[in-house]
């Protein structure tokens, strides 16, 4: 095999971006596969924490019929990785059962693996005695107890599981938490081709056509040699320059050069980029270190709690300039009410009040001193239940709406409240609780893969 | 002086995982860049004035081959915990956008 070709379907399965046209363009060009992340931590714990993906079912199915439909025609498998958003085995499942109504309704047969990568607290108990887990930087404090609180728990597999399913003949590979990179740089890796540029190929295909010079709806193709990696963009007004590619390794990465998976790191301190055409770019001298241990990263999320929303807004420029003061006065008087009404104590529950206008997106980092002519009020209510976050945010509306300044007397209201009823209820609100990698006594058992037909 | 925003042609914040505040200055323009560069003016000690916190848990990094300088911080609040008042760390780079370049 002297090259290998292969495409990036979407950036997020679900995001709407792929585009059949595009996708058909690159099709043409006879690629080896079809890869497509479809998850992230980006949007936060709760999708870990609640099991709920962040696009609808619709949204999923559209990507994956186009996606799965061109690859069926092609005979190439597809890989999907970090399923339904966190990757829980839930989630898996859920996107195992969107494939098999796409191939039942396109009346195909397709062999499926579906990979589970969730971790019970009893097996992550065992490896914590062994010393078989360990921190990055910064992470969250560890014991068993935080284990068991856990509401799930997932190791993010690199290339190898997924090099089994491709094994074993599987033509779509439905993983479950996974290295956004190592979708891509799976088969190229099993076929003899070079790490660094693999892993490379990876981390520049794995967002879609964040990539490219400036994002749109289209897909990525790669072509990747001995020598080196060649990416272009198809879809409409999208193209990569040197520059856009060289630029992407610092997208939401803490370091721009190296890159840690599974099985080691990828190097990007020599790497070059040129411009082919106007379009495509290639890459050369990306290296890749194998670690002495095998390590799956852990992402964990646990329940803190329930949540109730206060929103409102303040334009006087009285109750502006007292801002600081008057919002003490309401918290001081909702905490005494809470405490004569429910009996809690402040350590029971939160109070976060966001003032927007005047620094709720940077609070104490906040530079801009000039006075705002409103301010946005978002109060939000954390509590054990949401029984008790409601009843606490229902409290709360008589000191936001009737705490008086000095510079006005008699009856005033002070703040324009949104809704009615004024509180909002969020349900559960989940937290990160791991930022650690799990050293498994084996490289196989964190994932479990089961092979299916589906259709 | 000119404000590095009138120079840069992305300074952008994000979150690098959950645990992780990364910012990033790319330029297209190597002239723009090498002014920045050669000035000296972008330090870890600028960035922990900026952003109230110790020089030694700012990583930074020069970047030729792609224009662009990087910061990287934990986050000073963990990702979506409770109180967090950036879920995708996105909207935290407005005081590099005003750092004076000779």
């Amino acid at each position: 095999m002297q090259e290998i070709r292969f495409v990036c379907g979407s950036g997020g399965l679900g995001g709407g971006k792929v585009v059949a046209k595009a996708l058909d363009e690159a099709m043409a060009l006879k690629p080896h596969f079809i890869a497509c992340d479809a998850g992230t931590t980006d949007s936060g714990p709760f999708s870990l924490g609640s099991g709920r993906s962040n696009y609808p079912r619709e949204a999923v199915k559209r990507d994956l019929e186009i996606i799965l439909s061109a690859a069926r025609r092609a005979g190439i498998p597809v890989l999907i990785g970090s399923s339904g958003t966190a990757g829980i085995d839930a989630q898996v499942d859920w996107v195992v059962d969107i494939a098999n109504e796409i191939a039942t309704e396109h009346q195909f047969k397709v062999k499926t693996a579906a990979i589970h990568s969730e971790q019970s607290p009893e097996y992550l108990k065992g490896l914590y005695r062994e010393s078989r887990i360990k921190p990055l930087d910064p992470a969250p404090p560890l014991d068993e107890a935080l284990l068991d609180r856990t509401s799930h728990v997932v190791g993010m597999m690199g290339v190898e599981p997924l090099q089994r399913a491709l094994a074993q003949g599987a033509e779509l590979v439905i993983a479950g938490r996974c290295s956004d990179s190592a979708l891509f740089a799976a088969m190229p890796i099993m076929k003899g081709f070079p790490e660094g540029l693999a892993w490379h190929a990876g981390k520049v295909m794995e967002c879609g056509t964040q990539v490219c010079e400036s994002a749109g709806r289209g897909v990525i193709y790669a072509k990747l040699t001995q020598e080196d990696l060649v990416i272009r963009p198809y879809g409409e007004g999208l193209k990569c320059t040197p520059q856009s590619v060289a630029a992407h390794s610092f997208y939401e990465n803490g370091d721009p050069y190296l890159h840690v998976e599974s099985s080691g790191t990828l190097d990007l301190t020599n790497s070059t980029y040129e411009a082919v055409d106007e379009y495509s770019v290639r890459i050369r001298h990306s290296g890749f270190k194998h670690s002495e241990n095998y390590t799956v990263k852990l992402e964990g999320a646990e329940k803190v709690g329930y949540q109730s929303v206060v929103i409102g807004g303040i334009r006087d420029p009285f109750f502006i300039r007292n801002y600081d003061t008057w919002i003490e006065d309401v918290r001081k008087k909702t905490t005494t009410s809470v405490s004569e009404i429910l009996k809690l104590a402040e350590k029971d529950y939160r109070l976060d009040f966001h003032a927007y206008g005047l620094n709720a997106v940077m609070g104490k980092l906040e530079t801009e001193t000039k006075p705002p002519h409103e301010i946005g009020i978002v109060l939000n209510v954390t509590a054990s239940t949401q029984d008790l976050a409601t009843k606490i945010a229902e409290i709360s509306r008589q000191p936001l709406l009737h705490t008086p300044i000095p510079e006005w007397s008699g009856s005033i209201t002070s703040i324009a409240f949104l809704h009615n009823p004024v509180p909002l209820d969020r349900g559960a609100v989940y937290r990160f609780c791991l930022n650690h990698v799990a050293i498994p006594r084996t490289q196989e058992e964190m994932f479990r893969t089961r092979v299916l037909e589906i259709g | 002086m000119t404000q590095l925003a009138e120079l840069a042609t992305l300074i952008r914040s994000k979150n690098a995982g959950p645990f992780v505040l990364t910012f990033d200055i790319l330029f297209k323009d190597e002239k723009k860049y090498r002014r920045v560069k050669d000035s000296g003016v972008l330090t870890r000690e600028l960035f922990a004035k900026l952003y109230k916190c110790p020089v030694d848990i700012v990583k930074f990094f020069v970047c030729d081959n792609a224009l662009g300088f990087k910061y990287s911080i934990p986050r000073p609040t963990f990702q979506g915990e409770v109180g967090d008042p950036d879920l995708h760390g996105g909207q935290q780079n407005a005081p590099l956008m005003a750092v004076e370049i000779p």
